[in-house]
């Protein structure tokens, strides 16, 4: 231990919430931007912001614990089911109808993670898919619930607080969606540091080393995915709200592939990765997909491939440490 | 001397193989016993069925009376049954504090808590900046454990197992692996240990079992095979013939 020890610099942290505020305005800022520079496009934004809390609630599980899933579509598309289905049948408050899409979401993610978290690798990873698999055929079958490959249509919520109504150019919609992703997101930060969120962690790096500190691991993983489900469910809900149909395109193996191929781009173990991940892949889609609607995905898996091979870990690592970097350097100037 | 760890004939067997045959042995409190036996003699199978890694195919572990055979891993660790692995296994990508910490806020009972910022908690930042600066390794705090050496992730091993205050704590050759100028720490940082928890040390390295043991235990193909002081052990003659060799004669013609 003779080396010289270049110590990280711990967060400092006098001003409780500093992080989770900044986080917050971060993001707010950023839909300001959509907002007024993009018009248009908010029915886009809105859709996109629906996604970011599936990937959220995707990052949980797998980036912070390292559950593999190809299923997680499911919570998504329960809580916009269980939303779209409360309010034709009359609870019409928006915020009544993201409590719905929670519970809801919730109680998939526990079911889920009651029989996903038993097991570990591929077997976890095919039991993964089996549930999403499960869920989408369930939407197709109860067609008399679910609207089956028709959709479910004639949702029309009420105003936001009573006083801003949903209109066509998703307004309403957009900064509706914006300000529950950035309480959403400083609910998250703080869960993910605190010491169930940090322990998570240490699981996901070795499971028998947090055994034998005493951990059992299963019920947390459980817990963790009953969270991810709520996320997923306010996500799946605001999705529901917002454009008035949910579709089997919500529950779908593609969807829950998807999503996971946002959080890798973006960088699975940070909130931000998530978030970044969902932007850039939803972005690039749209763009793409206008200009070249046949070959897109094409694009999609070059563009994948190569930041799979320059930047293993997601696009927000490097952007990180090079924060860390300026940080320190601040710090000992 | 309260007894805190017993065996009471433990076996177990993988197929035909018997790697683990009617092994019987007492901890106490304050013991200082290492468990030595040639490579494959199943010593680190005897750890993983003391910490309900694997379990006996007959036979019994006690804890201070208490019949634990049925218990968890995790439960195990509660009631104070606390193990290092041979190879290291850590929080990797966590930091060196991030690793302790864990281990405390699991004893405290506070690892649950999911809205407390666990960088926040004043006595736990105590408590491994104490546990830390103890073992040497205050300075890389706020360090992964992956960018570490392999000597100072040893030292990581022994700082879990000391932050969760162990009542039998056993130490699967914490040595391993360590550079030689850094062996005389992991040996200075056990001789540290609290003096009432019951210690058993596995290890090859014969001058760390001389410092240490005031008790050594001989595996061979399984079996117990001698129980005893560590000056009896290069003594015996069996002893000699399943294992020590030409140590023990190049330590008697020393």
């Amino acid at each position: 231990m003779s080396e010289i020890a270049v110590t990280h610099v711990p967060h400092k942290r006098n001003v409780p919430f500093a992080q989770e505020a900044a986080g917050a305005i971060a993001i707010l800022a950023l839909g300001a931007v959509g907002y007024f520079l993009f018009p248009d496009d908010l029915a886009f934004l809105t859709r996109l912001i629906g996604i970011a809390f599936l990937v959220l609630s995707l990052d949980l599980v797998t980036g912070y614990c390292g559950v593999a899933t190809l299923g997680h579509a499911a919570q998504f598309g329960v809580g916009a089911y269980a939303a779209g289905i409360a309010c034709i049948r009359g609870i019409t408050d928006p915020v009544a109808l993201l409590a719905v899409g929670v519970f809801a979401g919730t109680v998939m993610g526990l079911i889920s993670g009651a029989l996903i978290t038993r097991f570990r690798g591929l077997p976890q990873l095919v039991l993964s898919i089996a549930v999403g698999q499960l869920v989408a055929g369930l939407a197709n079958k109860l067609s008399w619930l679910t609207g089956g490959s028709d959709g479910l249509s004639g949702i029309e919520p009420g105003k936001v607080f009573g006083v801003f109504g949903f209109d066509m150019y998703s307004r309403t919609a957009f900064l509706f969606s914006l300000g529950v992703l950035a309480i959403t997101f400083v609910v998250l930060k703080r869960f993910v540091s605190s010491p169930f969120g940090l322990m998570c962690r240490g699981i996901k790096d070795d499971d028998l080393r947090a055994k034998m500190i005493g951990v059992s691991i299963y019920p947390r993983l459980v817990v963790m995915y009953g969270v991810a489900g709520a996320v997923a469910g306010i996500g799946g809900a605001l999705t529901a709200i917002s454009t008035g149909v949910v579709g089997l395109d919500s529950v779908s193996f593609e969807r829950s592939a998807e999503v996971l191929v946002m959080l890798v781009l973006g960088g699975a173990g940070h909130l931000w990765g998530a978030l970044a991940g969902t932007v850039i892949f939803m972005i690039f889609e749209h763009i793409v997909a206008a200009a070249n609607p046949f070959h897109w995905m094409t694009l999609v898996g070059l563009l994948l491939i190569l930041i799979v091979v320059f930047a293993p870990r997601g696009l927000i690592e490097p952007v990180l440490s090079l924060w860390a970097k300026s940080r320190r350097k601040g710090e000992a100037a | 001397m309260t007894e805190l760890l017993e065996a009471r004939g433990v076996s177990r067997s993988f197929g035909g193989l018997h790697v683990t045959r009617d092994v019987n042995f007492k901890l106490a409190s304050g013991d200082r016993v290492a468990l030595i036996g040639p490579n494959g003699a199943g010593k680190t199978t005897l750890v993983n069925l003391i910490t309900g890694d694997i379990a006996p195919s007959e036979g019994r572990f006690l804890m201070a009376g208490d019949d634990i055979t049925q218990l968890s891993i995790p439960e195990r660790v509660r009631r104070g049954l606390v193990r290092t692995f041979q190879t290291t296994r850590l929080f990797a990508n966590l930091t060196v504090a991030d690793n302790v910490a864990l281990a405390i806020m699991q004893r405290k009972r506070i690892s649950r808590r999911f809205f407390s910022s666990s960088t926040e908690l004043p006595d736990v930042k105590a408590e491994w900046s104490e546990i830390l600066a103890h073992l040497g390794l205050d300075r890389l705090a706020y360090r992964k454990v992956v960018e570490l050496a392999y000597g100072q992730q040893r030292l990581i091993e022994l700082a879990i197992g000391l932050a969760l205050h162990p009542k039998v704590l056993l130490l699967d050759e914490p040595a391993a692996g360590v550079p030689h100028d850094e062996a005389p720490k992991i040996l200075e940082a056990i001789n540290r240990l609290p003096s009432d928890i019951a210690v058993l040390m596995i290890e090859h390295d014969m001058d760390l079992v001389f410092k240490f043991a005031k008790r050594v235990l001989v595996l061979a193909a399984g079996q117990l095979i001698f129980e005893g002081s560590p000056q009896d052990v290069t003594a015996d003659h069996e002893v000699r013939r399943a294992y020590l060799g030409s140590y023990a004669d190049a330590r008697h013609s020393a």
